[in-house]
């Protein structure tokens, strides 16, 4: 096993994790963003006035990097108009009044799977896409470039996020999913191996998954030391393979494709039933909230609805998360819908959510060496700040993966990981004119 | 409510490292140096302390007034460099003359470059040295510490002075305990040893530098010896002078020194590859200050020669 450099040790705070997963009911209204994974945007396939069952596509398109919506409740359409989601331009959404009977949609019936090309096409159909938070979709993923000789299957259970147990519940309750997912991949795939990784800090699970890969010498279960960020693709590839993802390259051009351990399981819960991605088990803790759980929540459901399940706020939220501390995203209003990659759901109290002021930045290093990308924050931040945006480009600004590691050990509070996203960001935008 | 909700880039919480933390850790870390200095030296060495502190204080507030930024006295670092130029000075220098040198270290190093961060030579040295070039001779004399017995008690001499001028030399004890010569924070090697210990433990420095600068000094003060090959006094070299001041808590300033373990081991070495050069082969008696501030200006250099590989591949330019 080899161990990265950097990472940081933020408080865990699984405060979630023994606590079984409980299924929310029908909500009052959904609303389903018709783009919510990396690649092009769904259209549309439903009017305002339609009845929808759970199930039935409402949005979907030719293009190839992208997943078609379906809708997770029946009901009637009420709305199908753009709306400003956190982090990101306009999207076009279609809202949902259920009827609460939850009929399931014709359409859904099991895939037949008989070739590699009708399993991609299945998973495609499923509408799976990263479930891990990249959101990126699994049918590409599965199926690199010609030419690229993938041999490994990881298995992503590494969960180093604060906070969020969603994948930890998911190997305790689902063990037998994740490896039936596996061995669909690996079959169809034709990729040799599997290694499972996950974090030591979640004994149990991993426990299990060695019982349950017991008897299947393709697949093999790897304790990883719990540092953050563990989880992440290029690191979590270092660890179980030594090797190094070059810059601007993907896993598959050093062999490997990495699967969250959800992806996973949904790949064997759709082959088996037909039911495409609707639900989605999300994490809902911070201090802010009353009875912090695991939540089987209905894709577009909205975040109000999420937390009053959980007994509502026990103290006035001052910022609500979706994802992670680390790497999650501020949400401007509790009125935006729970989306397929959403594995937690945090709502912090004032104190806690507040950003610390910014001071002069003091050349200590921490942030150098907290990089798991080994990059250089504190001239990144400098050089985006000064518009030096070619410079950063040498410094290797894009190679961030913008985990946060040097914020968080930052004792200036500097703001590199936000300098860096307006680099690229700028960076991008050039480069398309 | 829903207006309420703050929004902003990830992460979304942070250690609780911070500046004044890692600043209030190495006044902490003073303190041993700075009591040592007082028992050795007197109230003196207490008035010039404060005198020190003071001023940099005052000069920090009124530099960063005048230049319409932030107030950053709070942060701590005006007094850290405040005890760390008086621990440099004789007890008995005119308190006048450490207020000039607070002001050259506060005003003209620090906040004319920028302030906190941007400085690129240790501001207590760079003072510490203006006042060796300004008032020579008030500088070099050091007061005789407490319990030693001396028939000049105006002006004793440094160990590394007697070194170079000729006399007795002090015991190996009285050098570990403080005994001796020399300006008011740097004698006793206990008290800056167990400063040194806590900012260790506290991880506010890492190792690298400190363990290669004195094992540097040590090597080869022992190799170069008066006698020929391998004759030095190692023990000696490590504990007179400003050599363990230096090696713990100038050295080691974040704003001067490299960034990468690798850049601090080149540092550190090559502070104590001068330090030996200036006490053996030329004519002033002690060499940190000058070791340190020409590695400081080196330091930019040293981080863009070190800085990691980037994972994947490639090279920063």
């Amino acid at each position: 096993m080899k161990l990265f450099k950097g990472g940081v040790h933020p408080p865990q705070q699984k405060n979630t994790a023994e606590k079984a997963t409980v299924p929310m009911g029908v909500p009052s209204v959904v609303l389903i963003p018709l783009a919510q994974h990396l690649g092009a945007p769904c259209q549309p396939k439903v009017k305002k006035g339609d009845t929808v069952k759970v199930g039935q596509v409402i949005g979907d398109t030719d293009a190839y990097v992208s997943a078609p919506i379906h809708s997770s409740v029946s009901g009637t359409v009420t709305r199908v108009e753009p709306v400003v989601l956190s982090g990101s331009r306009p999207v076009m959404c279609v809202e949902i009044k259920p009827d609460g009977l939850q009929e399931i949609s014709e359409e859904v019936k099991p895939p037949v799977v008989d070739s590699r090309e009708s399993f991609l096409a299945a998973i495609r159909a499923s509408g799976l896409t990263g479930l891990g938070g990249a959101a990126f979709p699994t049918h590409v993923k599965l199926n690199p470039p010609k030419g690229t000789k993938v041999d490994t299957l990881i298995i992503n259970a590494a969960e180093c996020e604060p906070y969020i147990t969603s994948d930890y519940r998911e190997c305790l309750e689902n063990t037998q999913g994740i490896i039936e997912g596996i061995l669909h991949v690996l079959k169809w795939t034709g990729i040799e191996k599997a290694l499972i990784g996950i974090e030591q800090n979640k004994p149990e699970a991993i426990k299990m998954l060695k019982q349950a890969v017991s008897n299947i010498p393709s697949i093999t279960v790897h304790a990883l030391p719990t540092r953050y960020p563990q989880g992440a693709e290029k690191t979590l590839i270092y660890t179980l393979t030594g090797r190094e993802v070059p810059s601007g390259k993907l896993p598959a051009d050093v062999g490997c494709i990495v699967m969250n351990v959800a992806s996973v399981a949904f790949v064997a819960s759709y082959l088996k039933t037909g039911m495409p991605l609707v639900k989605k088990r999300v994490t809902v803790d911070g201090s802010a909230v009353r009875n912090p759980q695991n939540v089987e929540v209905p894709i577009g459901t909205l975040l109000k609805e999420v937390f009053d399940f959980c007994g509502g706020f026990k103290s006035e939220p001052g910022k609500v998360i979706m994802g992670g501390p680390m790497m999650g995203v501020s949400q401007y209003s509790l009125d935006l819908p729970v989306l397929k990659h959403t594995n937690a759901l945090l709502a912090l109290d004032a104190d806690e959510g507040r950003i610390p002021e910014e001071t002069a930045c003091i050349r200590c290093g921490r942030c150098v060496r907290a990089c798991p990308m080994r990059l250089l924050p504190l001239e990144l931040d400098r050089l985006v700040k000064t518009q030096q945006f070619e410079e950063a480009q040498r410094f290797h600004l894009m190679d961030c993966i913008e985990c946060g590691c040097c914020v968080y050990a930052c004792p200036a509070k500097r703001l590199m990981v936000q300098s860096i996203r307006i680099g690229k960001d700028y960076i991008r935008r050039n480069a398309k004119k | 409510m829903e207006n309420k909700l703050l929004m902003s880039s990830s992460p979304h919480i942070r250690s609780d490292a911070s500046t004044s933390k890692i600043m209030l850790d190495v006044l902490i870390a003073l303190v041993p140096a700075s009591l040592a200095g007082v028992y050795f030296f007197g109230l003196d060495a207490a008035l010039t302390i404060i005198v020190c502190v003071v001023s940099c204080i005052v000069f920090e507030f009124l530099a960063r007034k005048l230049l319409k930024r932030s107030n950053t006295v709070s942060d701590l670092s005006a007094a850290v460099t405040g005890v760390l130029l008086a621990l440099n000075l004789p007890a008995a220098i005119p308190k006048w003359m450490a207020v000039v040198g607070s002001f050259f270290a506060i005003v003209v190093i620090k906040q004319l470059f920028g302030g906190i961060g941007q400085n690129f030579i240790n501001p207590a040295l760079g003072a510490r040295v203006f006042m060796l070039v300004a008032y020579g001779t008030k500088m070099t004399q050091v007061s005789v510490p407490r319990g030693a017995d001396a028939t000049d008690a105006i002006s004793a001499a440094t160990p590394l002075g007697v070194l170079k001028e000729g006399g007795a030399l002090p015991s190996y004890l009285d050098m570990f305990l403080g005994k001796i010569g020399g300006s008011l924070g740097e004698t006793s090697a206990l008290a800056l040893i167990l400063g040194g210990l806590y900012l260790l433990i506290r991880k506010v420095i890492s190792w690298e530098i400190p363990a290669i600068y004195i094992g540097t000094v040590a090597l080869l003060s022992w190799i170069l010896g008066p006698e020929g090959f391998m004759t030095g006094d190692p023990l000696f070299h490590v504990l007179a002078g400003g050599l363990l001041i230096g090696a713990i808590f100038m050295a080691t300033d974040y704003t001067t020194s490299p960034m990468t373990r690798k850049g601090a081991v080149i540092y550190a070495f090559g502070c104590g590859f001068l330090t030996v050069v200036f006490r053996l082969y030329t004519n002033l008696p002690e060499g940190v200050s000058y070791a340190i501030l020409l590695m400081n200006t080196a330091v930019p250099l040293i981080d863009r020669y070190t800085a990691p590989k980037p994972f994947g591949g490639g090279k920063h330019v």
